[in-house]
């Protein structure tokens, strides 16, 4: 990391080129992940989904898209209206961020860092810190108890997230991505660490609101949470955040349990290594919304005794026994 | 590069950290504090300590300031009116008792980094002969700085529980 400071030249073309890449790429997944998860969504209630636009509705989301950019800005009048303006911008930016360290491919990692694992995490602590802050801007009853219920369930599920991922640390020795995935060329993660990788999961699913946990947006009691008085593109960036947010929970699922790049067992059937990820992370995605229509929402109680008295004591239980195992077998 | 990202860097951090103590408003001081929390992980990450500012930003600037955030978002506190008498005696009462507090801090802190790491022995070459900072701390922590880190574990347990037995209290 301390390379990106004090290395200048070829370094730099590499760094601007990422950050385009990274920028397309964004936009691009967030705009097919609301087309697939309106198909899903779709296909499960035996419905079509989107079909107008384009070939199976393809287009739809670009289309819509375009209605957001042309829609009007409201600022509520009692809003605190410096605040409510930022933090969309605070929401969409550390989204960004873990894509210098997600490794698609042995080649395509845009900085290997010997961190590279916590800084996702430490970045994705600030979205939360986003949604606090248009919560509490908007001066709206449904936006703040939105935006509450979404820091006391990310603190209570970033605990479970971080031992569930250090047990796989610990197996590794290290933080770095590169070093991550090549530890499962024979064998995924998800076979050695079986509780660690469904932990991992539950609490992603958690840490980007989604359902079962989505309960700071719950539609049904509080309109639209956090994000209730944001309009226009404001909203679209809240959008746009989450979206990319479930990408990248779920890339880093891919390489620290599926294997990242690699195929199974060591086959790679002659399948780049890029392919291998994204198909990975894309299934992973794709249960990501399966969930959302097969679970029902869980009770604000509910979850959180799950995270403190189930999930917590698990991790650290699977976390002990991974350090004894390594220690004395 | 190196000396403008430090300039900027301290600057925020300093800037941030008076607008703190300056804003009226409790939820904007919280911010600026969070800002200056981050621009500190900054000045890490150039001292080529990466393991300390990502920690910095995932434990302060995130974790500890959110639940700030939070608290002082629930208690919903009005930016708070000017009173320049009372800020007068606050302001004599405040100078020498900062002064004395961060001298003290201070003289504890490079007294005990002297005797736990003398000058110029942990510098970047014997972090990159340990095999990375998250090694090289590992390491430190658990060899030569083994009794302040499991003093320091008790202490927060010691925290933990206090909270427990006061939320209990107040419940009944």
């Amino acid at each position: 990391m301390t390379e990106a400071v004090t290395n200048t030249g070829g370094d730099w073309l590499r760094l601007i080129v990422g950050l385009i890449l990274v920028l397309i790429f964004s936009q691009l997944n967030a705009l097919f992940l609301v087309w697939l998860e309106r198909k899903v969504a779709g296909h499960i209630q035996l419905r079509y989904g989107p079909m107008e636009v384009g070939p199976h509705g393809l287009l739809q989301t670009i289309v819509d898209g375009i209605k957001l950019v042309g829609k009007e800005l409201i600022t509520p009048f009692k809003a605190d209206k410096k605040l409510f303006v930022i933090a969309p911008v605070l929401v969409f930016m550390p989204v960004l961020v873990p894509f210098l360290v997600l490794p698609f491919g042995p080649e395509l990692i845009i900085r290997d860092m010997n961190v590279g694992l916590l800084l996702i995490f430490a970045f994705s602590t600030f979205s939360v810190l986003a949604i606090l802050v248009g919560g509490w801007a908007s001066n709206n009853k449904y936006a703040l108890l939105g935006a509450i219920r979404s820091v006391a369930q990310n603190v209570a599920y970033e605990i479970p997230l971080l031992l569930s991922v250090m047990s796989v640390v610990l197996m590794v020795h290290s933080f770095k991505f590169s070093e991550l995935v090549m530890a499962q060329q024979r064998i995924w993660f998800i076979f050695l660490q079986p509780v660690a990788a469904i932990i991992y999961f539950i609490c992603a699913t958690a840490e980007t609101n989604r359902a079962p946990f989505d309960i700071p947006e719950a539609e049904s009691e509080l309109v639209a949470g956090f994000h209730t008085e944001y309009s226009g593109m404001r909203f679209g960036l809240f959008f746009l955040a989450e979206y990319t947010n479930m990408f990248i929970v779920c890339a880093v699922a891919t390489s620290l349990f599926l294997g990242g790049w690699h195929g199974p067992f060591g086959f790679s059937l002659g399948i780049p290594g890029v392919v291998w990820f994204l198909a990975k992370t894309y299934f992973l995605l794709f249960v990501l919304m399966w969930f959302r229509w097969t679970f029902p929402r869980v009770r604000f109680d509910q979850l959180m005794n799950f995270s403190w008295k189930v999930l917590i004591p698990l991790s650290m239980l699977n976390l002990l026994v991974t350090a004894l195992v390594l220690k004395f077998v | 590069m190196e000396l403008f990202l430090f300039v900027t860097f301290s600057a925020l951090t300093v800037g941030s950290a008076a607008a703190v103590v300056w804003h009226p408003h409790p939820v904007k001081s919280a911010l600026f504090l969070i800002l200056s929390f981050f621009s500190m992980g900054g000045l890490y990450l150039l001292l080529q300590a990466e393991f300390i500012a990502l920690m910095q930003v995932l434990v302060y600037a995130g974790a500890v300031m959110v639940l700030f955030l939070f608290v002082i978002m629930l208690l919903n506190l009005k930016p708070r009116g000017e009173d320049r008498a009372a800020f007068k005696v606050r302001v004599r009462w405040a100078v020498p008792l900062v002064l004395f507090f961060v001298g003290g801090v201070l003289t504890a802190v490079t007294g005990a980094l002297a005797r736990l790491a003398p000058a110029g022995s942990h510098g970047p070459d014997w972090v990159a002969a340990q095999g990375g900072n998250i090694r090289a701390l590992g390491r430190l922590l658990f060899t030569r700085g083994l009794l302040p880190f499991e003093v320091t574990s008790v202490l927060l347990l010691v925290a933990v529980v206090g909270v427990m037995v006061l939320a209990k209290k107040e419940r009944r």
